[in-house]
């Protein structure tokens, strides 16, 4: 489960209006609604970001409305682990819920854009390749981290029902 | 040790005798709500993905609310799936574009004290007035409660939120909330539930201590709850609410809290939130000639009947500032019908309003109260990020109804308590 890829670091409440903004929501090209992402703070972001990058903010990361479409845009656009120093709550739960591990990291103000880092969800470890450094993360509910190995909790609960047929 | 109401209910949900912060329990659902977006849209399909039905029919709401009356294909689209879906599924209790969710659910009598409801909308918190304890999740999260009636749940700290005194006139629950969310920030209480208590609270009337637990979700909180009392059995009576025993849901006076936090009712101005986030709060008297393009009244949060009142006491025989448009959405068209009977929309609409359809709406920058590129907006909602209510060069401040309709007459920002 070990992630390497470029960081995209942004900073403190990054909310849900930003990562999916109203328009992409009603858009009448739903298949490409997810490049509005954070149009309105960083254009060049959903365009630029690659297959495999790592999002870093700062604290409460996506705060605001319940829309699933924030972490999912965020997914559309290759991010495959989200870092910040705190997490709005369901938002954090939405990331685990489609896969992609929200870990609690006390030093992402260590890490810029650019940056190459290399983030262990199971170990609890960011390695910014970058700066030589290490981060310790906060250790994720075990039960949260079996949703993600099952490819989130579509895939986790067709497992669920499976097993009870 | 005693135990809180959260603690109490938690409890009861998991089937444990106690509860303690930290614990993570699975939660068995007693309510689950979703609207058009959140809902057939989004989570329905899912569950259909699943293949498995709905745990129980008696125990969720569909309310569309969020792409109603709206002349776009998309939105009308998102209308036909929640009308189809609901259909095929015979869904039980499907409200149809009747207004927001979280007033239309206690207005037509689903939500009692004690219980856990899980909405698919940050905004679920709102329950917890009435002595639920409701939490908001996502459109996948909620299809697993769909499909098993439970869900897992970090019990969370409980943090004692007291109004001290009482409000002036003119000073409202919105005043309160933003002041806390001034004060604490927009993750003050992450993660944590916010219980409110106190003379400030007991006065409030039982519609307006919605609006504390509305806006619960703009400091940060799990939820926001508020013992019940006499005056919430009241309001839950006329809306069709009986048998609740509100003695059993109330916290224990050895319960213990995390914090305990005193918000001054007797000295608290009128407060309006800066753009482009609520924890911009300041008092009014702060804000100089802010001239405004608009003021809307609208929301779960401030379009309640009683929030339609506050500004009508304002603008009885005072007209709306020329250069500044006032619309109107009341929160429910139950409310909206109360409100002209009584006389209170006909002043609205006498001192120069326009009455909107009852939906979400200007709130999350859909409709006529969208507002426009550079456009300057007060308003009664929960939420003023940038690109929320409008284009990223609009500016929202956000009040109390009392505020925003003191506002809409001087044509800037302006200090109810001159006018009352």
């Amino acid at each position: 489960m070990i992630q390497k890829g470029k960081a995209w670091k942004y900073g403190a409440n990054i909310d849900t209006d930003l990562l999916a903004p109203i328009s992409a929501l009603t858009s009448a090209k739903p298949e490409e609604a997810y490049t509005q992402c954070l149009q309105d703070v960083d254009p060049t972001f959903a365009p630029n970001c690659k297959e495999g990058d790592i999002f870093v903010a700062d604290e409460n990361l996506g705060v605001g409305s319940s829309r699933e479409w924030a972490p999912q845009y965020l997914r559309s656009c290759g991010i495959r682990i989200v870092l910040a120093k705190s997490f709005a709550r369901i938002f954090y739960r939405n990331c685990f819920n489609l896969a992609l591990p929200a870990l609690v990291c006390a030093e992402t103000h260590k890490i810029e854009t650019g940056d190459e880092v290399e983030v262990d969800p199971i170990k609890g470890e960011v390695r910014n390749l970058t700066k030589g450094e290490t981060y310790a993360c906060d250790s994720v509910p075990e039960h949260l981290m079996q949703v993600v190995a099952d490819g989130g909790l579509m895939e986790h609960l067709k497992k669920k029902f499976k097993k009870a047929s | 040790m005693g135990q809180t109401i959260s603690e109490k209910i938690l409890a009861r949900a998991s089937g444990q005798e106690t509860v303690k912060p930290g614990d993570i329990v699975t939660c068995q659902v007693d309510l689950a709500m979703v609207h058009d977006s959140s809902g057939p849209r989004t989570s329905g399909k899912k569950l259909d993905e699943l293949g498995v039905p709905v745990w129980d029919m008696d125990k969720l709401v569909v309310i569309s609310d969020h792409y109603v009356n709206l002349d776009t294909p998309e939105s009308k689209n998102v209308q036909d799936i929640c009308d189809a879906w609901c259909e095929s599924h015979k869904v039980k209790h499907f409200i149809r574009n009747q207004g927001i969710c979280h007033i239309v659910l206690p207005q037509e009598g689903y939500v009692r004290p004690g219980h856990f409801c899980v909405g698919a909308d940050s905004h679920s918190t709102t329950a917890g007035a009435f002595g639920a304890f409701m939490v908001g999740v996502g459109a996948t999260e909620i299809t697993g409660v769909m499909a098993t009636g439970e869900i897992w749940v970090r019990v969370p700290e409980n943090v004692r939120m007291e109004v001290t005194g009482r409000l002036k006139p003119g000073v409202v629950a919105k005043d309160v909330i933003l002041k806390i969310c001034g004060d604490h920030g927009i993750m003050g209480f992450g993660y944590q539930v916010v219980e409110f208590c106190g003379d400030g609270v007991t006065a409030m009337s039982a519609q307006d201590r919605m609006t504390l637990t509305n806006m619960a979700a703009e400091i940060g909180a799990k939820t926001g709850i508020i013992a019940p009392d006499a005056k919430t059995m009241e309001l839950l009576s006329s809306w069709g609410v009986s048998g609740v025993d509100a003695d059993a849901w109330q916290s224990d006076d050895d319960a213990e809290y995390a914090k305990r936090i005193t918000v001054d009712g007797n000295s608290l101005a009128p407060q309006v939130a800066a753009p482009s986030s609520p924890e911009n709060a300041d008092d009014v008297g702060s804000y100089k000639n802010v001239k405004l393009n608009q003021a809307y009244l609208g929301a779960c949060t401030g379009a309640k009947l009683e929030d339609l009142r506050m500004a009508a006491q304002v603008m009885k025989g005072k007209k709306v500032a020329s250069g500044t448009r006032f619309l109107v959405a009341p929160s429910t068209i139950k409310m909206r019908e109360q409100a002209a009977a009584e006389g209170t929309l006909g002043i609205l609409e006498e001192a120069g309003a326009t009455i909107l359809p009852s939906g979400c709406g200007g709130c999350i920058g859909l409709g006529d109260a969208r507002l426009a590129e550079d456009a300057v907006g007060i308003s009664s909602t929960n939420r003023n990020f940038v690109g929320r209510a409008g284009p990223k060069s609009s500016k929202l401040y956000l009040a109390s109804p009392y505020t925003v309709a003191a506002s809409a007459v001087a044509g800037e920002i302006a200090d109810p308590r001159d006018m009352l």
